[in-house]
C-alpha cells in the first residue's frame, strides 16, 4: 500500500442545476425515445426490469404519434374522457386558488402538469381497487366522478363537508370511490396501501391496491417498509413514486434521485420496477395497466417512477421563486401532459381547436357551478361550518365518558 | 394457565371464531414467539392467517392499518414494548386518528400486543413501561392485565374492539405472579386463583377497573406487576389497603377510583414507569380533581426512578414492596 498525506474529506451536498435566474440543466434526466422501451410479459422477473427502471417508457412521440411496443389500444373515447378528467382537474385547481387568495379557503395544493398520472392510473384500476393517494392525487378523484361540489365543502371545511371540518383542505377521503383517507404525515400510506394489498390476498379476493408517493417522501422510511414488505409477500400493489423533481424547495437529488432513478430503488427490493414518462397520458395508462394486470395475476408487485414535474408551487403557502427559475416549467423536456393528450387526438383525426374550447368553458361553467353549490353550504368567510359539539366524535367509535364530560364542559364554556 | 397459555387462548379462539382476525409480527408465526405466546398458531389456523414478519415495527403497524382499512382485524407483535418507537408515527398519526379524520369512513380495529415491563434484568431496552406515550394519544385504548384470566378476556375484549388498542403484557408476569421479592421462588399461576381460566369464550370489558383487594385505610392504584408489590406491601405494613387493578389505563373506569378515593380518603399510586409526566401524574391529578375534598393526605406516587432502566442496579430501580410500604406508611401518617 502506497503510504501519502491523504487529502481532506469533503461532504457532497447535492445542488439543482437551475436556481432562479440560472436556467435548469435538465439532461440529468436521462431520456429516452418514445417508443424506445421494451415491453417485457407481465410475468418478467424484477432483476430483468433493471434497464426499464434506469430508461424510460414513452409513447407520444414529439408529432403526437403514440409509437412503440407501450402503445395502450384505446379508443378515442376513452382518450377523451381522459382529457375531459385532466382539464377538469387542471380548471378546478386554477379556480381553487383563486377561491384561497379571495381567503374562502385556508389552504390549497394544485397538482398542475402532473393530471396524467392520477387520471390515466385511475382508467386503468377497477372499480373496488383502493388508492392510497398523497396530496396530490385528486385527479383520481375527478376522473372517477366525484361530485365537485363535495370536493369543494371538505376544501371549505363548511357545513356540507363530508369530514365535519376536521381535516385540512385536501385531505380528502372518499372510501366508495377506492381513495383512502390522506394524513399530512408523508409516507404512512405507502405501507398501509400494500396491508391492504396483503388483506386481499390474504381474503382470496381480486382487489388490488394502488399506493402514492411523491419523490422528497421515498426518503420517509415507510418508503422503504412498503417496499420490503411488497415484496416479502408478493403483494397485489401497484408502487407509484411521482417525481415531480421537487419536494416543497428540495430539488430530487437531495432525495436519493442524483445517481440512481427511483424505479432503481424497487429493483433493489426484488419488485419489477418501470421509470415512466408521466406526462404522457398514454404511456401512463399502458404501464399502470401492465402493473395491474401483474397484481391480478399474483405476480405481485410493481413499482412505477413517474418523471413529471411539480409546474405550480408546492402550496398555496409557497413561492418557487426563491428557489428555482421562473421559467422552469417551460423548459421542462417532458412538456404539459394536456398539450400532448391534445396534439394526439388532432394528429388521429379525433380533436380540433374548437372542441377544446368548447371543452374548456363546459368545465368552467361545472367548476363554477359546484363553488356556488358548495358554498351555499358555507365558507370560512361566514363560519358556517359543523357544530364544535361534533370534534368529540369519532375518536373511538362510542363516545367515553371523559369526552362526554368535556363536550359537556365546551357547551358550557367551563 | 399461565399468562402465556391465556393470551394464546386468546389469540386461538378469535382466529377460530372470525375469518377476519389475523396475527403477525417477528418470529409469530412458525416460531410461536420468542415467549411462546402464539404456539402452534400457526399450525392450526395456516400461514396466511399467522405468519413471521421482517423486522419493521413500522412496517407491521402501517400494513396492520392497511389491512384493518381492508376490513380485517390485525392482532400484531412488537417483540418488546421497547421497540414499538419505529412504529409510533403509524400508531400516533394514523391508527389512532384514522376514524376521526375520516369521519369514519376508514377505522383501524387493530390490537398491538407488547411485553412490557422490568423486573427480569432486562436492562435498558427489555424492560421499559412506555404506556403513557399511548395514554396521552387520542384515539387510542391502552390496556395491560395483571393476571390470566383478565388476559385472556381483555384481549378478546381488545380484538373486538371497534378502536385501535395497545395491549402491554408485563412480561414479568407471564409465569405467574410477582410481587417484587426477587430473592423468594416464583409462585406458578397454577397455584393462583387468578390463573383458573375458561377454556371457551368470556371476555372482561375495558374501561373496567378491578378492586383486587378490598380495604378502608387507603387507595392504591396500580396496574399489572406492580398489583402485587402493593399486595404485598399492604400485607407487610399490616395497612388495610384498597388495591384498585385499572385494568384498561386509558380511556379508564374512573368510578372505581373515585368510589374507592372516597372511602379512603388516602391514595397512593403505583408504576413501574419513570416518574416525571408518567401515567401516574394523570391519576393524581384525577384524583385531585374528583376527590379533593374527601382527601386526607397528599397523594403519593411511587414510580421508577427518571432514568433508563438499569441492568445492574434492576432492584435499587424497580418499585419494590419496600418502597410501595414506605409511600403507604408516609399516606397514614399525613
Amino acid at each position: 500500500m502506497p503510504q501519502h498525506d491523504p487529502r481532506p474529506l469533503r461532504l457532497h451536498v447535492p445542488e439543482p442545476s437551475g436556481r432562479p435566474g440560472r436556467p435548469t440543466d435538465f439532461s440529468y434526466l436521462h431520456l429516452a425515445p418514445a417508443g424506445a422501451a421494451p415491453q417485457p410479459p407481465i410475468q418478467v422477473r424484477a432483476a430483468d426490469t433493471a434497464d426499464l427502471a434506469a430508461s424510460l417508457v414513452r409513447v407520444l412521440d414529439d408529432e403526437g404519434r403514440a409509437v412503440g411496443p407501450w402503445a395502450p389500444q384505446l379508443d378515442p373515447g376513452k382518450l377523451r374522457a381522459g382529457l375531459r378528467a385532466m382539464l377538469a382537474t387542471r380548471i378546478f385547481d386554477a379556480r381553487m386558488l383563486i377561491a384561497q387568495r379571495q381567503k374562502k379557503l385556508s389552504f390549497y395544493m394544485q397538482c398542475l402538469g402532473e393530471e396524467a398520472i392520477a387520471v390515466a392510473h385511475s382508467m386503468a384500476l377497477r372499480e373496488g381497487d383502493m388508492c392510497f393517494p398523497s396530496y396530490r392525487q385528486q385527479g383520481l378523484l375527478i376522473a372517477r366522478g366525484v361530485p365537485l361540489v363535495e370536493l369543494i365543502c371538505q376544501l371549505l371545511s363548511n357545513e356540507a363537508d363530508p369530514l365535519k371540518g376536521r381535516q385540512l383542505p385536501v385531505m380528502y377521503s372518499r372510501k366508495q370511490s377506492g381513495f383512502f383517507s390522506i394524513s399530512g404525515n408523508l409516507a404512512t400510506q405507502f405501507i398501509q396501501a400494500v396491508g391492504w394489498a396483503m388483506a386481499s390476498a390474504i381474503k382470496g379476493d381480486t382487489k388490488i391496491a394502488s399506493g402514492w408517493i411523491g419523490d422528497g417522501s421515498t426518503a420517509e422510511p415507510d418508503f422503504h417498509n412498503a417496499l420490503t414488505f411488497a415484496h416479502v409477500y408478493r403483494a397485489p400493489v401497484i408502487l407509484n413514486v411521482v417525481n415531480n423533481q421537487w419536494a416543497i424547495s428540495t430539488f430530487q437529488a437531495i432525495a436519493g434521485g442524483e445517481r440512481a432513478t427511483f424505479a432503481s430503488r424497487g429493483v433493489g427490493a426484488g419488485i419489477a420496477s418501470l421509470r415512466v414518462d408521466g406526462n404522457d397520458f398514454l404511456a401512463v395508462f399502458a404501464a399502470s395497466q401492465w402493473a395491474a394486470e401483474r397484481a391480478r395475476h399474483n405476480l405481485g408487485p410493481t413499482l412505477i417512477e413517474w418523471v413529471t414535474y411539480r409546474a405550480g408551487a408546492h402550496s398555496t403557502s409557497d413561492d418557487p421563486s426563491k428557489y428555482r427559475p421562473a421559467d422552469d416549467w417551460q423548459r421542462f423536456p417532458l412538456g404539459d401532459p394536456v398539450a400532448r393528450l391534445e396534439r394526439h387526438l388532432e394528429a388521429i383525426g379525433e380533436w380540433s381547436a374548437q372542441q377544446g374550447e368548447q371543452l374548456r368553458s363546459d368545465i368552467e361553467a361545472e367548476v363554477i357551478a359546484a363553488q356556488k353549490a358548495a358554498e351555499r353550504h358555507g365558507t370560512l368567510l361566514d363560519g358556517r361550518v359543523p357544530s364544535a359539539d361534533t370534534i368529540f366524535e369519532d375518536v373511538y367509535a362510542q363516545m367515553p365518558a371523559h369526552l362526554r364530560r368535556q363536550r359537556e364542559q365546551l357547551r358550557s364554556g367551563a | 394457565m399461565t399468562m402465556i397459555q391465556a393470551l394464546r387462548s386468546a389469540m386461538d379462539l378469535m382466529l377460530e371464531r372470525d375469518s377476519r382476525v389475523i396475527v403477525f409480527g417477528e418470529d409469530v408465526g412458525y416460531f410461536g414467539g420468542v415467549f411462546r405466546v402464539t404456539e402452534g398458531l400457526q399450525a392450526k389456523h395456516g400461514r396466511t392467517r399467522v405468519f413471521d414478519a421482517p423486522i419493521s415495527e413500522g412496517g407491521i403497524v402501517g400494513s396492520a392499518i392497511g389491512m384493518a382499512a381492508y376490513g380485517l382485524r390485525p392482532v400484531v407483535e412488537i417483540q418488546f414494548a421497547d421497540y414499538f418507537y419505529p412504529a409510533y408515527d403509524q400508531i400516533v398519526s394514523e391508527a389512532a386518528r384514522l376514524r376521526h379524520r375520516s369521519a369514519g369512513d376508514f377505522t383501524a380495529p387493530i390490537t398491538i400486543r407488547m411485553p412490557c415491563g422490568g423486573g427480569i434484568y432486562g436492562g435498558q431496552t427489555h424492560s421499559q413501561s412506555p404506556e403513557v406515550l399511548f395514554t396521552h394519544v387520542c384515539g387510542l385504548r391502552t390496556v395491560m392485565p395483571s393476571n390470566p384470566y383478565d388476559a385472556k378476556g381483555l384481549l378478546i375484549s381488545a380484538i373486538e374492539c371497534e378502536d385501535p388498542v395497545i395491549f402491554l403484557e408485563p412480561k414479568r408476569l407471564y409465569n405467574g405472579p410477582f410481587d417484587g421479592h426477587h430473592d423468594r421462588p416464583l409462585v406458578p399461576w397454577s397455584k393462583h386463583p387468578r390463573g383458573e381460566v375458561p377454556e371457551g369464550y368470556y371476555t372482561v370489558p375495558l374501561e373496567s377497573a378491578a378492586v383486587q383487594r378490598i380495604g378502608s385505610d387507603l387507595t392504591v392504584l396500580a396496574y399489572g406487576t406492580m398489583v402485587y408489590v402493593a399486595e404485598a406491601a399492604a400485607a407487610e405494613t399490616g395497612i388495610d389497603a384498597e388495591i384498585v387493578d385499572l385494568r384498561s389505563l386509558w380511556p379508564l373506569d374512573l368510578d372505581t377510583i373515585v368510589e374507592s378515593v372516597k372511602k379512603t380518603g388516602r391514595c397512593v399510586v403505583v408504576h413501574e414507569a419513570t416518574r416525571t409526566s408518567g401515567f401516574g401524574a394523570e391519576l393524581t391529578a384525577l384524583v385531585q380533581e374528583h376527590c379533593f375534598f374527601h382527601l386526607e393526605a397528599p397523594i403519593e406516587r411511587v414510580t421508577g426512578w427518571d432514568t433508563p432502566y438499569p441492568h445492574a442496579q434492576e432492584w435499587a430501580y424497580f418499585p419494590g414492596p419496600g418502597r410501595v410500604g414506605a409511600a403507604m406508611r408516609r399516606a397514614m401518617e399525613a
